[in-house]
This record gives structure tokens, sequence and C-alpha cells, in this order.
């Protein structure tokens, strides 16, 4: 005899099983590290850019809160990372990122308690005030911060005191942002796949039900917001030590708005429409920029168009939409 | 067998010839602001460049030069300093130019140096970016010269006892505001208030910023703002305020009176006076030939402001490099060849400050002036070699 | 200073806000959707209003008259064939389409006409000032008041007492209940759409002077338009018009008092209104 709900744990437990291509990501990074030697700071920036978008994929893609202002946290780790480095000496990297993560993840509870209770436009606009009111304040606040200069040349103590930042060939550089991303990765997927994961896509997918079987709807919104903002505290913070400077474009729209839509390009919800979206965002601007440096907009408008027109939740839409037509075939 | 000598003996003579016509390339390259918010101030000193070219084909004597572009996107710096590390390892390029906004030429300044690779800043204003490396040298300007000029000349020849200040609040705008605030106040003047304008990325509508000035009532009203949009709002509003009427002069560096913007300004700008080291109406030979080559190539309506000349400007010193050097960049030779390098540009003579490698150029005090329905800047005296003040006085950063 | 001209050039900038964002109001209230492309009507407006004033030599009216046809017509050819087939898209997918949008559009000026900013070039009579009696004050900015206040009256009439406006108003409250009594809300929203766009066009020409025009424009004032519009409250003319007046007075009167402050107290008004009222000062909470 089974007791009942034990097919639907198997289930679950399937899902939370490591499948093989899995492996391919990390495979494919460890490719580019040997393959693109000169391309590693391109590359950094991507990895952080997934981290990034990682962050926001567990309060969008999971707990349906969209938002115009993950930046906010963003910048505020990668501001952490740099005022403890310029101000105070701290510039051991891990530690750093430890303190970013904190100071992040604080600024997300306290914002995430006061802004979680609206929803649509509203949530959209003050998530997006709040951002632009710590952007504002770093402006201000040039003698911490550097205001719009920001802090350059920032300099970082080596990884373990053994690995070097070199400023001109990033492999340092990419492998501790790589590392950093698979540690954060591998919390976001236990995350997302335990019951707490599993309660959040539950708000998002019918919040009423939720509420009537009694689950604390707010208490895990504000939660998973905390850990997101930690994560993108995170990103920030590899983005400074990484390129040895901070100002205001790691706390703006322009970036915030960069995130959402490479997440909505890769397909969110999905733990891989980070990698996917990142990628095929920063490789296409990338190659387009370097070969039309006046024209390349253009190339990525159209880009976003058609798929936002023909593929419903982004690239890996597309991808499980042929997969299920496949199956199909095979079924009949 | 002679044949077979003779055959191998024309072979190596002629690889020889060969070796002599392919020239050495000299890779350059380019980071400026192609799209986005400075997309403008990018096309103007590309156009620039382009027409030194034009004017020079032989400046860059037995080499070949070799241009490669890249787009530095926005202000934030974070685009130029990879742009700039593959320029460095990917292109291997033997030189870095361009560099429209502070912050992009801050960021990558770092890896001038590391890269060993000269850099030549066609315009981020920044006083203090030259003491950021060894292998920069500007071509275009410090905040200071035109500020520090602008406050003396208020004093002394428009007889101004009091000014109040309003600028873009940015870095650029701050060092303008102390440059202004230092020259006029060591002349005997008052700057009364100092107004920040928000920030650069959005033109503000300034009613409210010139009412605040307006109700001071001072002499002379300073303005600084980043060229390009701001610089019509600011006139059309002095103008729709009626601070002229008021007895309050506007005057400002030469970025609220852009070449390629007067013509939109239209009756408001009359009798606007400026500092600046350059604008299109200098009445030297070199500028005559390359406003005369401009307009033939991009029209008549359209004329060469200051990044142009800065971009001009760039180009020379790259060919001044690549010539002296013999196409072979050893980058301690060519910071050699930049220091004291002096040039008739079309903004009068400059030189390159061999201490500071920053540039040493005339500032112009001109008023603007109407002639058959269009406006020209009428030049009333010229301030000779002006050096970068926050260098020399010592100021913040610039020590 | 004196309060008159405060509030005078308070209004004026409310004004230029009003017009373009009254239709980015009207639409995304009656179709829930999220139209990030609609600054890039107004500047594609004003493009075509420069045009006709130089180019053609057309009255600054008549000018503004032809931006508000040609955008309008534009306008439908692009929501037939593109927006119409995202409405029942999730909002995401509706950002990414109009984020693409909007870069095609910064990308064809650019291209096409080149980055460089416009100049538009006013009418003697509207430049300078104008004795009012009391006090004298810049033409340009009263003509802006003058003109937004009939606009926004006129558009009030149009949505309070016609039959178009009333089955707007249903639309925008409760669309599936207003579909069941046989209203075309597609057609609605196709019409709005247009009407929404050409009011952009024209507030692109109209504010050119204050707001300027390059390609840059429908990102660089998109956060403004959708301040004015969630403080205003979907769907709602009037919320839009009191909002924007709102705005543009307390934008005035902090920068004449503390400029230090930046835009910082624009953003913490728009954070307290929509924490404390989500649906915005004047708008109805959706139900």
């Amino acid at each position: 005899m089974t007791p009942p709900g034990f097919a639907a744990a198997q289930a679950l437990a399937a899902r939370h099983r490591f499948k093989w291509w899995e492996v391919l990501p990390w495979v494919a990074a460890i490719a580019a590290f040997f393959l693109f030697p000169t391309y590693l700071s391109f590359g950094t920036q991507v990895l952080i850019t997934i981290l990034f978008a990682l962050s926001l994929d567990l309060v969008m893609g999971y707990a349906g809160i969209v938002t115009l202002g993950h930046a906010a946290f963003f910048g505020a780790g990668a501001y952490t990372v740099g005022i403890l480095a310029l101000h105070f000496g701290w510039n051991e990297p891990l530690s750093g990122l430890v303190a970013a993560a904190v100071v992040a993840g604080a600024i997300g509870f306290v914002s995430g308690v006061v802004l979680l209770r609206t929803q649509g436009l509203a949530l959209l606009m003050v998530t997006l005030c709040t951002m632009a009111l710590l952007e504002e304040s770093a402006n201000m606040g040039a003698a911490y911060t550097g205001g719009f200069d920001g802090m350059p040349g920032l300099e970082f103590a080596p990884i373990f005191g053994v690995f070097q930042f070199d400023p001109l060939f990033f492999r340092a550089q990419y492998l501790y942002a790589l590392a950093v991303l698979l540690v954060c990765f591998v919390l976001v997927r236990a995350l997302v796949y335990s019951p707490f994961g599993e309660s959040l896509t539950g708000i998002r997918e019918n919040v009423l039900r939720m509420h009537a079987v009694g689950a604390p709807v707010q208490r895990r919104l504000v939660v998973a917001y905390t850990i997101s903002a930690a994560l993108a505290g995170v990103a920030g913070a590899v983005f400074t030590q990484t390129t040895a400077f901070v100002n205001l474009s790691v706390l703006g729209l322009d970036r915030a708005a960069g995130v959402l839509i490479v997440l909505i390009l890769g397909g969110y919800g999905r733990l891989y429409g980070a990698f996917v979206g990142a990628v095929a965002y920063m490789v296409l601007e990338h190659t387009l920029a370097k070969a039309y440096p006046t024209a390349w907009q253009l190339g990525i408008g159209i880009v976003l168009i058609v798929v936002a027109l023909y593929a419903r939740n982004g690239i890996l839409g597309i991808a499980e939409t042929l997969r299920g037509r496949l199956r199909m075939r095979r079924a009949s | 067998m002679r044949h077979g000598m003779k055959r191998l003996l024309i072979a190596a003579a002629m690889s020889g010839v060969a070796a002599l016509a392919q020239a050495q390339t000299v890779k350059v390259g380019v980071v400026l602001t192609y799209t986005g918010v400075g997309a403008e101030f990018g096309q103007q000193i590309t156009r620039g460049m382009d027409t030194f070219m034009k004017l020079h084909p032989d400046a860059f004597g037995s080499c070949k030069v070799e241009l490669i572009k890249r787009d530095s996107k926005n202000p934030g710096g974070a685009e130029a300093k990879t742009a700039v590390q593959e320029l460095i390892t990917q292109d291997k390029v033997d030189m870095l130019t361009g560099f429209v906004f502070s912050p992009n030429a801050i960021t990558t300044a770092s890896l001038a140096t590391a890269g060993k690779k000269p850099m030549i800043i066609m315009n981020a204003g920044t006083a203090w970016i030259t003491n950021l490396s060894p292998m920069i040298a500007r071509v275009s300007f410090s905040m200071w010269q035109s500020g520090y000029t602008m406050g003396q000349v208020a004093a002394k020849q428009l007889g101004a006892k009091t000014a109040v200040v309003g600028y873009t609040d940015y870095p650029p705008g701050k060092d303008e505001l102390a440059a202004f605030k230092a020259g006029f106040e060591s002349a005997g003047g008052k700057v009364i208030d100092a107004i920040p304008m928000g920030g650069p990325g959005k033109v503000p509508d300034f009613t409210p910023f010139f009412q605040r000035a307006k109700d001071k009532k001072p002499d002379v009203f300073f303005v600084f703002v980043p060229a390009g949009d701001h610089a019509v709002g600011v006139v059309k509003t002095y103008g729709a305020l009626g601070m002229r009427a008021a007895g309050i002069k506007l005057i400002g560096p030469g970025d609220i009176t852009q070449d390629n913007k007067l013509q939109a300004m239209g009756k408001d700008g009359v009798g606007l006076i400026t500092v600046h080291h350059y604008n299109a109406d200098l009445d030297n030979p070199e500028n005559k030939r390359f406003v005369a080559a401009w307009k033939k190539e991009y029209g008549a309506d359209s004329t060469p402001d200051f990044m142009a000349v800065q971009g001009y400007d760039g180009m020379a010193a790259i060919a001044h490099v690549a010539k002296t050097l013999n196409c072979k960049i050893d980058p301690g030779k060519a910071m050699a060849a930049l220091k004291g390098w002096k040039f008739d540009s079309p903004r009068g003579p400059i030189m390159i400050d061999p201490d500071t490698r920053d540039i040493v150029m005339n500032e112009y005090l001109s008023e603007l002036v109407e002639k058959d329905g269009k406006l020209y800047q009428k030049n009333l005296a010229t301030t000779m070699a002006v050096k970068d003040k926050c260098k020399e006085l010592g100021v913040g950063k610039c020590k | 200073m004196d309060l008159v001209s405060i509030a005078l050039g308070g209004v004026a900038s409310g004004m230029v806000l009003f017009i373009v964002s009254v239709g980015l109001s009207v639409t995304m209230g009656l179709m829930g959707f999220v139209n990030l492309a609609h600054g890039g009507f107004a500047m594609l407006g004003g493009y075509v209003i420069v045009y006709a004033m130089d180019a053609w030599g057309l009255p600054f009216f008549v000018a503004l008259a032809t931006g508000f046809v040609a955008v309008a017509a534009i306008s439908i050819v692009l929501e037939r064939l593109l927006y119409a087939p995202l409405y029942r898209a999730s909002e995401l997918d509706q950002v990414l389409f109009t984020i693409g949008l909007v870069f095609v559009m910064i990308a064809a000026i650019t291209l096409g006409i080149g980055p460089e900013t416009q100049a538009l070039v006013l009418p003697d009579w509207l430049r300078g000032q104008t004795d009012l009696g009391f006090i004298s004050y810049r033409t340009y900015s009263l003509m802006v008041i003058v003109a937004g206040t009939l606009l926004a009256i006129g558009l009030w009439l149009g949505f309070e007492r016609t039959r178009f406006g009333a089955q707007i108003r249903a639309a925008v409250d409760n669309r599936r209940m207003a579909q069941s009594l046989g209203v075309d809300v597609g057609r609605l929203f196709t019409i709005t759409f247009a009407f929404g766009s050409g009011l952009a066009a024209v507030g692109g020409g109209l504010g050119a002077e204050i707001l300027g025009l390059d390609p840059q424009y429908p990102l660089r004032y998109l956060v403004y338009f959708l301040i004015v519009v969630s403080v205003g409250g979907l769907g709602r003319v009037s919320g839009v018009f009191f909002a924007a007046v709102l705005i543009g007075i307390l934008d005035f009167v902090l920068k004449l008092y503390y400029p230090k402050g930046g835009t910082l107290f624009i953003y913490a008004f728009t954070l307290v209104v929509l924490l404390l009222r989500p649906q915005g000062l004047f708008g109805k909470r959706s139900g």
C-alpha cells in the first residue's frame, strides 16, 4: 500500500534529481575559458549577468513579483564592497561577498516588508522609485561613493591569498565569477525545488488559494525577496571586484531593465532561462556592436520583437514547444 | 642553374620591394559613444577625425593607419572597459583614443597603464583624469581652462561684481563651478548663489532654476550644461524669462553656444558671452580650411563644433606619433613624442604640456551677434596659452 | 518669486506631461497593455512636426495637426500588425515587445536622420513674454497651458458625454462585462490607441521647446510618463490631468527652493502615493 500523495512526492523528487544535461552549461563555461582567452572580460560580465538574472528569476519567475528596481540590490552589493575596500581597507573578496549579501539582503527585507503589498503597475513603480532613491543617494553621498565619477582603481586582495586579478587578462576573474555562480546556483536550485519554492509557485499561480489554505503569503514573499536581494548583491559585489570600479551605472534603470529583458528573453521561472537569456542577449549585442558600432540597436530591437511575437516565454519556451510537438508525434 | 639563380635573385629582390611597399600598420582603437545619449558627440568627433585625414593625406607618412571602432554606449564605463580590454588583447592595437564621457576614461585608465598603450583623450574633461595614468595625453580640454578664464574675464573685462552659477549636477559641472568661482573671486567678484540644475541624463525644464537666478539679481548668470540638447533649452529659457531686460548677462563656457546649435537658438541667443577653446567662426587660416572642408562634406547646414576639432587634433597627435616613431609604436617613445608636441589647430596653436600631458591652448572670449538673420560668434578677446589651473593650483584630486 | 508665476510655470510643464501621457493611461487601462513604446510615438510626432515646418513651411498649428494624423495612422498599422497578436500574451512578453520597438524606433531615427537634436523653431508670436495685465509671463508656457486645458476639457466631454466614451469607461472598469454587453473592445482599443498615439505626437511637438527632441527621447522621459500615469490612476483622463499638474507644480517648487534635491522628491512622492493608494490618487480600486 502506498500512502496517499506518494506519487506526487515521487514526481517532485524526480524534478529535484539532476539530469544529465544540467552539466552542459558548466562544461560550456569551462570550454569557453580555454577557447576564448581574450574574451574573458566579456565572459565575466556574462557570468555576472546570469547570476543577477537568476536572482531576479527567483522573485519574478517563481514568486511572480514583477519588479523594475532589482538593480537596487545589485548596486547595494557593488557599493558595499567598493566602500569597504576604499574607506575601510577591507579588500578580502570572499568576506566582501558575505558583507554585500548581508547589506543587500537587509535592504531587500526592509523594502520587501513595505513594498510587497502592492501589485501590477504600482509594484513596478514603487520598486523603480526605491531604486531611483538609492541612485540619487549614491549620487549625493559623493564623500563615500565618489558620486557620478564613482570609485575607480579599487584594489582587492588575491583570492585565498593566491589568485591575483590581472587587469588585462580576466582569467582569475572569470573563474572566480564562475565559482560564485555555481555556488549560488546550487543554492537557488535547492530552494526552488524545496517545499518553500513550491509554495512560491503556488502563490504566483493562485494567491487566493494560498490564502485559503492558510499559507503565510506575505511572509513568504518577503523571504523570497530578501534571498533574491542578497543574491543580486553578490552579483554586484563580483562586478565591483572583477572590474575594479563602481559607479552609478550599477544602480540605474538601464541595468534593471536590461536584466529584465535578459530574463524574459531566456524564459522566466525556469532556472536556466537566466543562462540562455544572458548568453543570447549579450553575445548578440556584443557581436553586433563590434561589427556595426552605430547600428547594432536596430538588430537587437528586431530580435526582441520577433521573440516576443513568436515565442511565448522566451527562447526556452520555443525549446519546450518543439519538444512537446516531438513527443506528440512520437506518441501518435 | 644560372636561370634558377637569377630567378631566386629576382624573387628575393621582389620580396624586398614588397616589404618596403607593405607599410607598417598603426592600429588605433577608437572608443566613442556611437549610440545612446552621446551619439551626437560621437558623430562630431568621428567627422573631425575624418576631416583631418582628408586635409592631411600625408600626415601618417609611410605608415598605414587602421582604426578599430568600438561603441562605449553609455556613460557608465563598464562597456568602455570591456571594449578597451578587447582592443588591447584581441586586436592588439598600438594606441587608444576617443573617450567622450569622463567615466569612460576614468574606468579604463588603469588598462592603458597595464597594457602600456598611449591613450589620447578626445573629450572627457574632468580635470584630474590625466593624473590617472602616465599613458594618458589629452587633446580636448579640462573644465578648469574655460571656467577659470571666464571667472577672470567676467570680473575684469565685463566688470561684474556678483554672479549666480547654474550648473548640471555632475563632476564636470562641479569642476566648472569650482573653476569659475576660483577665477571670479580671485579677481574681486562674488558668487552669491550656486544652483544645481539636475543631472546630465535628461534636459530639465530650466524655468524654475532661472527664476531663482533672476530673483537674486546678479550682474552675470554663469551657466554650465553639457553640450547638446541642454544648451538650446538654456538659451530659450533665458530669452523667455526676460532676464536680459532685467540686466542680467548670460555667460558660460562654449558648451552653451555649441556651433551646430546656434541657429536653433534664434534671437534669444544674441548677446550671449562665452569663453571657450573653439568656435567655428574663429578667424585663422587653419579653421577656414577646416570649416570649408566640413561644409563641403556634410552639408552647408552642418557646422563643426569643439568636439569635432578635438577629434581633428586627436588624429593629428596620433599621426605625429606614428610618423615620429616610423610606424613602430613604442609606448615610452610615444609618450615622449607627445610631451611638448605643438600643432597649428583650427582652434589656434596648441601644445601638450610636458609636465601634465594635458593640453595648453588659447581661450576665446566671444559674443553672439546677428548678421543677415544668422548668428555668429564675434571674438572679443583672446587669453593665450591657458594651462589647466586645477593642476596648477593643486585643487582636490588634481594634486 | 510670486505665487502666480510659480503656479504658471508648474502648470505649463505639467500640461506637456498630460498631453503625452493621457493616451498611455487610457490604453493601459483599457487593455492592460504595458506599452513602453508610447514615448516613441511622441518622438515620431515631434520629428514629423519639425519636418513639416521645415520642409513644407507649414504653420506651427497645422504642423501639429499633421503630426497627429501621421502618427495616428502609423500607430493603427502597428497596432493591427504587431500589438494585436500580443493582447492575450503575458505582460512580460508585452514589455519585451515594446522595448524592442523602442530600440527599433531609436535606431531608425539615428540612422535615417542622425543623432543630433532637432530644432523646432517657434513662430515669433510664441516667443518672449506676454503681459497679462497683472504679470508678464513666457508666451509659450501660456499657450501650452491654454492648449492643455482645452484638450483636457474636450477629452473629458468626449469621455463623459458620448456613447463612445461610455464604452471606454465601461471597458476600463470591467472588460469582460463590457464585452458580454456587445462592446467591441478590440475596435475600441484600435481607435483609442491611434488617438492616444496622435496626442502623444502633439505632445512631442508642443513639448519640444521644453523637453528637447532627439532619438533618445522615448527612453529619457519614459519614467516621467509612467509616474504620471500611475499616480493619476489607469484609464482616467481627469486623473492624469490632475496628477500631471500636481507633479508639474511640485517639481517646479522643489527645484526653485531646493535644487540640491534633484529628482529625489518626485520619486519619494510617487513612492508614498502608491503605497497609500496603489490604484493612484484618482483611480478606482480595481475589482
